[in-house]
């Protein structure tokens, strides 16, 4: 029944997506990006913006939590912090120096889908970062030592973020109930057992595996001339040998029936709520319909959730929603809420609901549409103000689809209409769907 | 003498914005950056908690947070609404120095984001109902904040290097004085301070010098002037002892360590060499000391840094780090090493040639947004820095010699005369001191 519902939809939408590309397309910031894949499989997107001297340089692998087993989560994490620390050619901590006697910055992240690495320069230097990414693309030392000093660190990170976090120790613990089967229950960091017990083979395997021209993508953005540029790519990275193929995930989250509930007890002083509701991604027609009501519920001080729990009803102390849209595979829709105190976990979780439900059961009036999607176009100029945010964006999209789906975002945003929330709302956000998740405080035990 | 000669060589770059000052006092900084139709206004205004009376903790930071909740004209609800409408976004906060208008929009909402602007600048209503609202809230996040041990390392650190000036305490109050502040207490800190010659605009994005000015002109002229000069809290009084230690113990993973002491005033000349030292000793990221030592070599750290945060008066230089709750002795003892090592031999010429590349080099990342520029602008602007900064720091960084490096550190680290705050499961860190 959905699944004929969404195909009768995707038809409709393609039409109008074509309209509405064609009046558009002069805007579109995608419209001046240069393509090109090398013979070794590594692809190239090359975007030109002069307005300041500097160029944003990213490589990008098509790996993180998503491709990791039980047992050995957090390998694609520690690898991205092995990445600086020595080549057969330049020894530990040499790249971060490297770049930086030369004015640069660089560092590097790793998501459920990526790995990503940058270095952003003053233009007259940034082709220092195509030789130092060239190099570590395949010349990773993995010296034993070094392994096992940065697993140190890793640890410390982990501590620092999660371990005395409580928000984000609730946060990890909601997604590992929220998925049963698929990665995405696995932290990014990985649990800490297991990576106490990652070995330099572990790296070794997962390194030659994924790091691979033809599972990477090259990102240049900012002030420089691309048919000066290309020759030097093909020349520094396209003689790095293309490898077989990286297996790909299987694993599929099978529909959930029924809520899923949990309660973390940890020190902290006031209670937390999450809801993760399970979404599609943004490969399915109604992603732009979910990210106008992330907008309704979430968007700013006028928007309902905070509206309605932080300044009416004080409720929470900040409280909010958003939507996993930019995933490879279907990810949640979370809510959170941090309970004032005096107030109970209970009347924040039904107040939540309550938005939810009030979505399900009032069209949005034409005006607060209005006010989300002129919201989703403002950021997406605002957000064009930085490289470094043209280059994150346009590679997110690369790997999670396709960069030009990114084409099709705001056509998308401006044909939804309040209908469409309705049926999304009430087709995805159901109790039968969601995680509920609830920190509750222990007395501090000192 | 080797500047000295490249001097010439360097061609003046234009000024980072053209600045005016109107009849009322009020200063106008405007910088056109054309290739994206979106602008940036920052109001500065001398309203840090610098200048709250004793006893009213948290005072410019209530009020600044107060001004976007409700005008003479315009319920908080009505600016959300109207803020959120555009898709812009605007916000006031406090620092210790200053405190902030910001909004960010469309071009094309420029006029109506100015008006809302200058509404909420010049006709605050300060209402009973959201005064109280506002007041819960902080309160219910100081308490959120004793969740975070590196929060609670930084609040004590503070206390104990400042004692009971401004820059010893939360900017937020604490519970009790905020349970006491008044909505008089509050107009009345509003009127000696949020005053057009206390206060300046700056403009960057897509407008037009003369068009701006009129604008702003028009919207800003009926600000009322002051009534003349108001105290500000004066230096902070220097550590009476030598080593103070404050063990707080908590159920954490992580120990969670400051250590340091007073540093200097942004007005200080040796602010350049400082910046070069601190770079080599922990603030140069894995180019650093710090790093290098207790990240690289003993992987006890995820992060660890050094930093000087100079303000209009003397502020802190501190070390910061978490480590597991059983290296935390350790890891004190190699930022101490560290320190004296930096004051015993000072710093060697491939460091100085290093960091003097990096912060010349990287200068033009500082500025390659809208928000990036008026920022700069603005600390340009309060710090009295020229606006031709952007000629004069890569000049004064190339400048900095060897001597000096050493110089400085010898001057401003005192690893004999510090702060040192650990929050950590004391058991188990179980500290020698």
């Amino acid at each position: 029944m959905r699944d004929g519902m969404r195909r009768a939809i995707a038809t409709a939408w393609t039409v109008l997506l074509i309209i509405l590309a064609q009046g558009l397309a002069g805007a579109q910031v995608t419209t001046r990006v240069k393509e090109s894949v090398l013979e070794n499989g590594l692809k190239v997107l090359l975007l030109e913006e002069h307005k300041a001297p500097v160029v944003t340089v990213h490589v990008w692998y098509r790996v993180g939590a998503r491709n990791e087993q039980p047992g050995t989560t957090g390998l694609s994490h520690f690898l991205e912090h092995m990445m600086f620390k020595g080549t057969s050619k330049l020894g530990a901590g040499q790249f971060s120096k490297a770049v930086q006697k030369n004015g640069g910055r660089d560092n590097a992240f790793t998501s459920d889908d990526y790995t990503g690495y940058f270095e952003t320069f003053a233009s007259d230097r940034f082709e220092l970062a195509l030789g130092l990414e060239a190099d570590r693309m395949r010349g990773l030392l993995l010296d034993p030592k070094e392994v096992e000093s940065e697993k140190k660190v890793v640890m410390e990170e982990r501590r620092l973020r999660t371990e005395d976090d409580p928000v984000s120790a609730l946060r990890e613990a909601m997604g590992a109930v929220a998925f049963g089967v698929h990665p995405y229950r696995q932290p990014v960091i990985g649990w800490m057992s297991d990576i106490a017990a990652l070995t330099r083979e572990d790296l070794v395997h997962h390194y030659n595996t994924y790091y691979v021209p033809n599972n990477a993508v090259l990102i240049v953005v900012g002030d420089f001339k691309s048919d000066e540029v290309l020759p030097k790519v093909q020349r520094l990275l396209g003689s790095i040998a293309r490898s077989p193929e990286p297996p790909r995930v299987r694993a599929v989250e099978p529909e959930q029936r029924g809520e899923r509930r949990l309660v973390l007890k940890k020190e902290a002083e006031l209670p937390f709520v999450f809801m993760g509701y399970h979404v599609p991604d943004l490969k399915h027609p109604d992603n732009f319909a979910l990210e106008v009501l992330a907008y309704i519920l979430s968007g700013g001080k006028s928007a309902r959730i905070y509206k309605s729990l932080v300044y009416e009803k004080q409720l929470a102390l900040f409280a909010g929603g958003g939507y996993d849209r930019e995933s490879i595979d279907p990810n949640l829709f979370p809510l959170y809420a941090s309970v004032m105190p005096g107030k109970t976990p209970e009347e924040v979780e039904r107040a939540l609901t309550a938005e939810i439900e009030r979505v399900k059961s009032e069209p949005v009036p034409d005006r607060e549409l209005e006010k989300a999607k002129n919201q989703i176009e403002a950021g997406f100029l605002l957000g064009q103000d930085s490289v470094f945010n043209l280059a994150r964006q346009l590679a997110e999209y690369e790997i999670v689809a396709g960069w030009r789906v990114w084409e099709a975002y705001l056509p998308g945003i401006r044909a939804v209409k309040a209908e469409d929330l309705q049926r999304v709302a009430k087709a995805y956000l159901t109790p039968d769907n969601r995680t509920v998740a609830v920190l509750v405080p222990t007395k501090a035990q000192k | 003498m080797l500047v000295l000669l490249l001097l010439p060589i360097l061609a003046a770059a234009a000024p980072l914005a053209e600045r005016e000052v109107l009849d009322s006092g009020l200063t106008l900084l405007v910088a056109s950056r054309r290739a994206l139709p979106i602008v940036t206004v920052k109001v500065t205004v001398q309203a840090g908690s610098l200048w709250e009376p004793e006893g009213q903790a948290g005072l410019a930071n209530l009020t600044a947070l107060l001004l976007t909740r409700g005008t003479a004209t315009r319920t908080a609800a009505q600016i959300d609404e109207a803020v959120d409408f555009m898709g812009a976004s605007l916000s006031s906060t406090a620092d210790r120095d200053s405190s902030e208008v910001d909004l960010t929009l469309l071009k094309k909402d420029l006029p109506a984001g100015l008006e809302l602007l200058a509404d909420v600048l010049i006709h605050p209503a300060f209402e009973e109902g959201e005064i109280a609202r506002k007041v819960r809230e902080l309160r219910a996040a100081l308490r959120k904040r004793q969740e975070d041990p590196g929060e609670v390392a930084s609040e004590a650190f503070n206390k104990l290097v400042f004692g009971s000036h401004p820059y010893g305490r939360p900017l937020e109050g604490t519970d009790a004085s905020l349970a006491a502040i008044t909505r008089d207490e509050i107009v009345k800190f509003y009127r000696d301070h949020y005053t057009p010659e206390r206060a300046f605009v700056t403009v960057v994005g897509d407008v037009e010098l003369k068009e701006i000015t009129e604008q702003l002109r028009t919207l800003l002229g009926p600000w009322p002037k002051g009534k003349g000069t108001v105290e500000k809290a004066g230096e902070p009084k220097p550590l009476q002892e030598k080593i103070v230690v404050k063990k707080i113990d908590r159920s954490v993973a992580q120990a969670n360590i400051l250590l340091g002491h007073q540093g200097i005033r942004r007005d200080n000349p040796d602010f350049y060499a400082l910046t070069v030292m601190n770079y080599i000793l922990g603030g140069g990221g894995f180019s650093s000391r710090l790093v290098e030592r207790i990240r690289e070599e003993k992987g006890w750290a995820y992060d660890v840094h050094s930093y000087f945060y100079p303000g209009l008066e003397r502020g802190a230089f501190q070390v910061g780090l978490q480590t597991k709750n059983e290296t935390a002795g350790p890891a004190v003892e190699e930022v101490l090493r560290e320190l004296r090592r930096i004051r015993d031999q000072g710093v060697t010429d491939q460091e100085l040639a290093d960091t003097k590349a990096y912060l010349t080099g990287s200068f033009s990342l500082r500025l390659d947004t809208n928000r990036k520029l008026a920022g700069l602008i603005s600390t340009v602007e309060y710090y009295k820095l020229g606006l031709d900064y952007a000629d004069r720091y890569p000049r004064l960084i190339e400048a900095v010699t060897r001597e000096e490096a050493l110089r400085v550190a010898r001057t401003y680290l005192t690893p004999d005369r510090y702060v040192l705050v650990v929050v950590a499961d004391q058991a188990k860190a179980a500290l020698p001191y």
